[in-house]
C-alpha cells in the first residue's frame, strides 16, 4: 500500500469530529473536579469532606433516594400489569397507551408541576356540597410526596413503558400464561412469579432510568416544596463555591453508573433524555 | 407496532370486562397528566373575574414581554438543535460509517447516554467552573493564549453561553438518534453506487442524504423541543435573567410576576402547543425513514 493511499484511508475527518466531541465532554467535566480540588492544596478533598459531613446533604440526598424507589416501585406496580394485559387480551389499546405514554415529551416537568399544583391546591369536595372530603394535596407531607412520586412516573413513564414493552416483546407471554393457567395460577401468581422474573433485566434498565431521572430533578420537587436533593444543590450553588462542583461530580458519577449498568444490561439499548 | 397489526391471536370479541384490566393506567394518566394540562387549558380562557375571554391567548401574541420570552426560547431551541444536529451528526458519523476503530462506537454511545442526561443544576456548575470568569478554559486561553474571551463580549451568562450549555445535552441526543439510521445505510447501496460510476460526493448527495435526511431533520426537530422545554440549566446558570418561556412560567408559578394568571396558563398551554407540533413533526419524518432504514 502506497504512502498516498494510507493517508487517504486515514479517516482524518472522523477523528476530527470525534477529538473535538470528547473534548467538549470531557473538559467541563475536568474543570469540575479540578476546581473541587483546588480549594485546599493541602486538603484537596476538602470540598467532598465538607459535602459530605452536612447533614441536609444526607438528608436530601437520602430522600431523593426514597422517591427514587418509591416512583420505580409504583411504576412496575402500574406499567407491568397495564402492558401485559394490552400485549395478552386488549391490543386494541395499544395505540392509546402508546400516545398517553409519550404525552410527557409534550408536557415539559414545568407544566406538569404548574397545572398539578393548580388541581390539588384546592380541597376536594364532596360535589355539590361544602362537605370537604379530603384536605389539599399540597398542604400535608404525605399529600405532596404522593404527588411528587406521581409526577416523577408521568416523567419516567416514557422509558419505564417502553422498556418493559420491549422486555414482553421478547418472551412469548401468551404461552406462558396458558400453561400456568392450566396449572391454576391465578393472575397475581402469573404477573409476579411468571412475567416479572421474565422480563427482569428490562425492568433494571427501565428502573436505572427512572433514578438517573428522579435523583437531581429539581422542577417538580422546588416548585412542590420538597427538601430534595436537586434543590439542595441548586441551593447550595447560590452560597457555595466549592462544594456544588464536588457534589456535581459526585451526581455526574451517579448517572455515569446508571448508564453504565444500562449498557450492560441492555447492551446499548437504553437511552433517555433526563429533567434539564 | 407492526406487531400489533399483524398480530391475530385466539381471542373472542372483547367484552367491556377486558377492558377493565387498564382501569388503573387510565385512571393515572387522568389523574396526574390529563386533567392538569386540562385545568391550564380551561384557565386560560378565564378572566380575573372567573368569566370566559380569549384575552389571554391574545395577549401571548401582542404582550412585549410573553412575546420576547417566546422568541428567546425559540432561538435558542433553533440555534442549539441545528447547532447540536450537524455536530451529533458529524460524530455519529465518524463512529458508524466514518472508518474509525469499533470500539470506539461503544464508547461515545456510552458518553452520549450519561450527558444527555447529565443535565439541570450540576451541569450549570460544570461550566461556570469551565468557562465562567474564574473557570478553567478562559484561565488558560487568558495566560497561555493572551485571550480575554469576557473582554471581547463572551460571557457565560448571555445567550451564547447558554446554547453552549444546550449543547452539551443536545449533540448526544443526536448521537443516540441518528448511529441506528446511519447503520441503516446498506452496503449494497454504496456498491451499487460505485458499480455505477458514482465518486463519494455523488454518492453522499444523491444516495445517502435524501435517505437521511428526513430522519436528521427529525431529530433536530427533537432536539429543539427538547431545548424547549428546559428549565432547570437555565435557572441554575442564569438565576432567572434569561426571560425563557419555561422561566416566565417558574415565575408564574414562584410568585405573582404577572399581575393575570389566566396570562401565565396561556403561556403553558402556547408550550404545550409548540412541543405537540414539534413533536408531531418528528413523528411524521420519522414514519418517512423508515420505509428505507430498517
Amino acid at each position: 500500500m502506497s504512502f498516498l493511499s494510507r493517508i487517504r484511508r486515514f479517516p482524518f475527518w472522523g477523528w476530527f469530529w470525534f477529538i473535538l466531541g470528547a473534548l467538549y465532554f470531557i473538559l467541563p467535566l475536568y474543570a469540575t473536579v479540578a476546581f473541587s480540588l483546588s480549594w485546599d492544596p493541602a486538603d484537596p478533598f476538602k470540598a467532598y469532606e465538607r459535602s459530605f459531613g452536612d447533614r441536609r446533604f444526607w438528608d436530601s440526598f437520602l430522600l431523593s433516594n426514597t422517591l427514587a424507589l418509591a416512583t420505580i416501585f409504583a411504576s412496575i406496580v402500574l406499567v407491568v400489569p397495564t402492558a401485559y394485559w394490552i400485549r395478552l387480551k386488549l391490543p386494541q389499546a395499544r395505540r392509546i397507551v402508546e400516545f398517553l405514554t409519550l404525552m410527557p415529551f409534550v408536557v415539559p416537568a414545568i407544566i406538569l408541576v404548574f397545572g398539578m399544583i393548580r388541581i390539588y391546591s384546592t380541597p376536594f369536595t364532596i360535589p355539590f356540597t361544602d362537605i370537604v372530603f379530603m384536605r389539599p394535596l399540597t398542604q400535608f407531607k404525605l399529600g405532596t410526596n404522593i404527588l411528587i412520586v406521581a409526577g416523577y412516573m408521568v416523567l419516567s413513564m416514557p422509558y419505564m413503558y417502553r422498556s418493559v414493552d420491549t422486555g414482553m416483546r421478547t418472551v412469548d407471554i401468551r404461552t406462558l400464561t396458558e400453561a400456568a393457567q392450566s396449572l391454576g395460577a391465578n393472575w397475581f401468581t402469573i404477573i409476579t412469579r411468571i412475567i416479572l422474573p421474565n422480563i427482569r433485566s428490562a425492568l433494571l434498565s427501565g428502573a436505572l432510568l427512572t433514578f438517573a431521572i428522579v435523583v437531581g430533578e429539581v422542577v417538580l420537587a422546588s416548585f412542590l416544596g420538597v427538601q430534595a436533593f436537586g434543590p439542595y444543590l441548586f441551593l447550595l450553588g447560590q452560597h457555595r463555591a466549592y462544594e456544588p462542583a464536588a457534589l456535581s461530580f459526585v451526581s455526574f458519577l451517579l448517572t455515569w453508573v446508571a448508564m453504565g449498568l444500562i449498557q450492560l444490561i441492555t447492551g446499548g439499548q437504553g437511552q433517555a433524555a433526563g429533567g434539564h | 407496532m407492526a406487531q400489533a397489526s399483524t398480530f391475530k391471536g385466539p381471542r373472542s370479541a372483547t367484552s367491556w370486562k377486558t377492558w377493565l384490566g387498564v382501569v388503573p393506567f387510565f385512571l393515572f394518566a387522568i389523574l396526574f397528566l390529563l386533567l392538569p394540562s386540562f385545568r391550564l387549558l380551561t384557565a386560560s380562557f378565564s378572566a380575573p373575574d372567573g368569566s370566559f375571554t380569549f384575552d389571554n391567548i391574545r395577549q401571548l401574541f401582542t404582550e412585549p414581554l410573553i412575546v420576547n420570552s417566546y422568541r428567546l426560547s425559540i432561538q435558542i431551541s433553533a440555534v442549539t438543535a441545528l447547532g447540536g444536529g450537524i455536530f451529533g451528526f458529524l460524530l455519529a458519523y465518524s463512529v458508524t460509517v466514518g472508518g474509525l476503530p469499533k470500539p470506539l462506537r461503544s464508547v461515545l454511545i456510552t458518553f452520549s447516554g450519561v450527558a444527555s442526561n447529565f443535565a439541570g443544576v450540576p451541569l450549570a456548575f460544570a461550566f461556570v467552573a469551565t468557562l465562567g470568569r474564574q473557570g478553567f478554559i478562559t484561565a488558560i486561553l487568558k495566560n497561555v493564549f493572551n485571550m480575554d474571551v469576557y473582554a471581547s463580549g463572551f460571557n457565560l451568562y448571555s445567550f451564547a453561553g447558554l446554547s453552549l450549555v444546550y449543547m452539551y445535552f443536545q449533540f448526544p441526543l443526536m448521537v443516540l438518534i441518528m448511529a441506528p439510521a446511519l447503520d441503516g445505510l446498506k452496503k449494497e447501496w454504496r456498491e451499487a453506487a460505485e458499480n455505477l460510476g458514482a465518486n463519494t460526493t455523488q454518492y453522499w448527495l444523491r444516495v445517502a442524504m435524501p435517505v437521511l435526511l428526513p430522519s436528521i431533520l427529525g431529530s433536530m426537530i427533537l432536539l429543539f423541543g427538547n431545548a424547549f422545554g428546559a428549565y432547570a440549566t437555565a435557572y441554575a446558570l442564569t438565576g432567572g435573567r434569561i426571560g425563557l418561556v419555561t422561566i416566565q412560567i417558574g415565575a408564574q408559578i414562584r410568585g405573582d410576576v404577572l399581575y393575570n394568571p389566566g396570562l401565565g396558563y396561556a403561556m403553558a398551554v402556547g408550550m404545550v402547543f409548540i412541543m405537540a407540533v414539534s413533536l408531531t413533526g418528528y413523528s411524521l419524518l420519522q414514519a418517512r425513514t423508515e420505509r428505507w432504514l430498517k
